[in-house]
């Protein structure tokens, strides 16, 4: 079980599905949605595995419209 | 998992610069802009210049930029934002005043205004988006467009025999005296942000310790102009863009 725990929370109303953070994430948690799309009809990433994530921001850095923020936190504390 | 425990101000690690507000961006889908864009604001709030800042919008996919980012901008002329910078500059000796251009607007009919401010040794920065193509009205061959490179004006890829070579503008600007920092650099990774962010710090120092010119030219890409995804895009520019303008410093004193 990993040290470090992080969270994506997603402003899914801003997102525009263009897949970066998801191939940026070292640890494979992110996806885009399938079916399910935001009002301007674009398919808005989530978590696809949640447990994985070490909050390592890579998703957020390279987010060009800066939908993502990132939650990281110690377990062991 | 307790999603609660961890979602909490004393966790937060990364979040959308305060400085970019919350208008939704015109840009395409993946478009290297916006994460310059957050570049720029993060630098702002870093060196603490927010109410000290005016930027100089170009024509071009940016040319909302002022919409954005929540300083001062003053609109230019196509390809004139170097000459504008030039007055606000002069005018304004305290401020921070930078420009933020593409390569249709630096590179083709703003050259000449690019050249004499960097020859004058302005102390202005100079943030260059280079994708190689224009991205506004079409994907038109752009100075920059690679040899070979299918645009719509050039279906069957750039000749050079007729059309001239790629403008390393940038190699250019690193001649001329006035010139303090003349670096490139890209986004398409976390690392390679981090570093473009540093190369951008030190170009808005620069201009506020008034050192000269600085030049940031940052290799983007234009996935719908280039009629890929954004993640093949990263790829092509990777493959294509940077054997011809390498990423790294040309001159930085």
């Amino acid at each position: 079980m990993a040290k470090v725990q992080g969270y994506v929370v997603v402003n899914t109303q801003r997102c525009k599905g263009c897949d970066l953070c998801v191939v940026s994430c070292p640890t494979d948690v992110l996806e885009l949605q399938p079916r399910e799309v935001n009002d301007r009809g674009y398919h808005y990433v989530y978590m696809k595995n949640p447990e994985e994530c070490i909050g390592c921001f890579n998703c957020g850095t390279v987010c060009p419209e800066g939908c993502l923020t990132v939650y990281r936190k110690r377990l062991d504390k | 998992m307790d999603i609660s425990s961890i979602v909490s101000p004393e966790n937060l690690v990364y979040a959308k610069p305060e400085i970019m507000n919350d208008n939704h961006m015109h840009y395409c889908p993946g478009c290297s802009h916006g994460v310059v864009h957050k570049i720029i604001a993060e630098v702002i709030k870093e060196l603490d210049l927010q109410e000290k800042t005016i930027g100089i919008a170009p024509v071009g996919c940016a040319v909302f930029a002022y919409k954005y980012l929540d300083i001062d901008w003053q609109e230019a002329a196509h390809g004139r934002a170097p000459a504008l910078a030039t007055a606000v500059k002069r005018l304004n000796p305290d401020k921070m005043v930078f420009t933020y251009q593409g390569d249709g607007d630096l590179a083709a009919i703003g050259t000449a205004e690019t050249i004499h401010a960097a020859n004058r040794g302005e102390n202005i920065a100079i943030v260059f988006i280079n994708n190689g193509i224009y991205g506004m009205t079409g994907g038109q061959m752009a100075p920059t467009t690679l040899s070979k490179m299918v645009t719509s004006t050039s279906p069957d890829g750039r000749d050079v025999q007729m059309m001239g070579n790629p403008l390393k503008i940038l190699d250019l600007l690193a001649l001329l005296d006035g010139v303090c920092l003349a670096t490139r650099v890209s986004v398409h990774t976390a690392a390679a942000v981090k570093k473009a962010r540093r190369m951008v710090k030190q170009a808005f120092e620069n201009a506020m310790a008034g050192k000269g010119t600085s030049i940031v030219e940052v290799v983007s890409t234009c996935n719908s102009g280039w009629k890929m995804t954004p993640a093949d895009a990263n790829n092509w520019m990777v493959e294509n863009m940077f054997p011809v303008f390498p990423i790294g410093d040309l001159k930085n004193i």
